[in-house]
């Protein structure tokens, strides 16, 4: 079987299984990001636009709807690289009846990679969407924020799942989310300028894929990114996917190949 | 090395665990067409063989070949002519019973229309047709095994790999699972299980081999192991609780062999029925004494010195 085969059909399984749900998850994709863009955007906005005439020269809406796509690819990657991964693993078992045909361990993982980035780019076009519906990116270039914004959630994708081929039981998933998700989605650049925070917490918050994401998706749609800082703004995340996808593998090898 | 009619050939093969030795150095092959059984206990070695056979767990050391072809640089390959049935089912339950077996074709790469097809013809031969649009999780145990087997034929394997097929199992429907067994049999599928009951490898399989701790105790046709380790009849007597007899060698005239077990007495013997009259010469009293051929759990009682379920 080719390599593009055995992808396939792993990806094929997971459609069948979001089959019975894609309605609803495309109404939450839909949903979610309408109300935040009403809240945070409009209402949040009008203030902010009001006390100081936007951040860093443009309105608050359109600084913070960028920002909210790729955080937005980050928070679906952080749920679905743990526990429909996990579960997989161990409790339905799901690889091993998948490893007793021509289907191998990296088809597996290609092809989680390929489904979680469909997921994103359904998740990052809704978003894409209602932003253009609120008057926000609307130019052509404005599109490259759903590739910016799934390459952002790719660089957790990975990571996230090499963390989730190591686990158990279902525990350490709550803590990342605690400790690693919330804290970025709120403080990684997408609500306020990450200039604003303390010198170190700056540091920590640049040396993340979210920061780096985050820029990219907001110079794109403002139109004011250069390409050189693009490409540099991109590399993060993809040495974080490519660090990650090395890392799952050689962990899943491990421990699905006993 | 094994003639060309092997389809499995393991020498020397070796699983280990860490400190643990799963496998230790078996040898064992299996030819085209055969039912082939591992039989023994938990423990002994049945699983770790099976997973070794089916291309997903790394042979530690020795040779292993499936098809002529070794499993480290093949195991695509060799999977794509298996059908695996693992102890426990690993069906998705968030699927119907239908796309269980439709998503296992795409994994054989079977385009979608002849995944629909086989998986049609197989739902009927495994008595589940009317149930192929129902959640898994509605099923019985024994149609969760047979749709199991089902998902195992959809490549049409040449290969069928059985862990422990019946267990768990209520006697009808092993009935029913021993019976497309041996339906896939004649049809010319090589069959290779694992079992600890007895009466599935008599029923099933050509040859076995008796696994005990790691290694192989012994090996031949069910009638061969018999001959060779046990008697044509044996006599089980039952006493009453707390009332063994002491035997004193009372009887080793009357038997070849003598196990005394905590809850009953076996008797080795070409004739049970005389053997029953000497006991009652001897003054015995048992409360049931059953006169009964020798299984292979006779067999591996003498292999071992064990039972073998607990």
């Amino acid at each position: 079987m080719s390599l593009m085969a055995g992808t396939l059909h792993v990806v094929e399984y997971n459609a069948l299984v979001f089959r019975r749900i894609w309605r609803g998850s495309i109404a939450v994709s839909f949903f979610t990001p309408l109300f935040f863009l009403a809240a945070m955007g409009i209402g949040l906005g009008s203030l902010v636009n009001r006390s100081s005439g936007g951040v860093n020269g443009v309105p608050y809406l359109e600084f913070l709807a960028p920002g909210l796509i790729a955080a937005a690819c980050m928070q679906t990657a952080a749920v679905e690289a743990t526990y429909p991964i996990l579960a997989k693993i161990m409790w339905d078992k799901t690889y091993e009846a998948a490893l007793a045909t021509p289907v191998t361990i990296p088809d597996l993982i290609r092809g989680e990679v390929v489904w979680i980035t469909i997921r994103m780019f359904i998740v990052a076009s809704m978003f894409w969407i209602v932003m253009y519906l609120f008057g926000v990116g609307h130019s052509l270039e404005s599109l490259l924020v759903i590739p910016a914004g799934i390459l952002t959630g790719l660089a957790f994708a990975t990571t996230i799942m090499a963390f989730t081929a190591t686990r158990r039981n279902d525990s350490g998933f709550a803590a990342i989310n605690r400790f690693v998700i919330i804290p970025l989605y709120l403080l990684g650049g997408t609500f306020f300028p990450i200039a604003k925070l303390p010198l170190a917490l700056q540091v920590l918050a640049w040396a993340t894929p979210l920061a780096h994401g985050v820029a990219l998706t907001r110079g794109l749609v403002l139109g004011n990114i250069a390409a050189p800082e693009a490409a540099l703004h991109a590399l993060v995340p993809v040495a974080y996917f490519a660090g990650g996808l090395l890392i799952a593998r050689a962990l899943l090898m491990k421990r699905l190949a006993k | 090395m094994g003639d060309s009619n092997s389809l499995i050939l393991a020498r020397q093969l070796t699983k280990r665990f860490g400190d643990l030795t799963a496998v230790d150095g078996i040898d064992f092959e299996v030819a085209k067409g055969e039912a082939f059984g591992f039989l023994g206990p938990n423990g002994a070695g049945k699983t770790s063989t099976m997973r070794m056979i089916g291309g997903v767990s790394p042979v530690t050391s020795g040779l292993l070949t499936i098809f002529g072809l070794d499993p480290a640089a093949h195991g695509p390959t060799i999977r794509a002519r298996l059908g695996v049935v693992p102890q426990a089912d690993t069906l998705d339950l968030e699927l119907t019973v239908r796309e269980n077996l439709m998503i296992y074709s795409r994994y054989f790469d079977l385009s979608w229309r002849e995944g629909a097809r086989r998986a049609d013809e197989l739902l009927e031969f495994v008595q589940l047709k009317e149930r192929s649009r129902d959640k898994v999780d509605e099923l019985s145990g024994g149609m969760k095994r047979r749709l199991t087997i089902a998902r195992a034929l959809i490549n049409s394997p040449e290969l069928l790999l059985l862990d422990e097929p019946t267990t768990g199992l209520d006697p009808q429907a092993r009935h029913l699972v021993w019976d497309r067994l041996y339906r896939l049999k004649q049809r010319g599928v090589t069959l290779v299980l694992t079992t600890h009951y007895m009466d599935e490898a008599e029923q099933l399989c050509d040859r076995l081999v008796v696994m005990d701790k790691a290694r192989i105790a012994a090996e031949g046709s069910p009638r061969e192991l018999i001959d060779k380790y046990s008697t044509r009849e044996v006599l089980e007597l039952r006493f009453p609780i707390d009332q063994q007899p002491v035997l004193d060698g009372k009887l080793n005239d009357v038997a070849e062999r003598i196990e005394v077990l905590p809850d009953r007495v076996l008797l080795y013997t070409g004739d049970g029925d005389q053997a029953i009259a000497a006991v009652h010469r001897q003054g015995l009293r048992p409360e049931t004494a059953l006169v009964r051929r020798s299984t292979l759990e006779d067999v591996f009682l003498r292999l071992t010195g064990r039972s073998l379920v607990d």
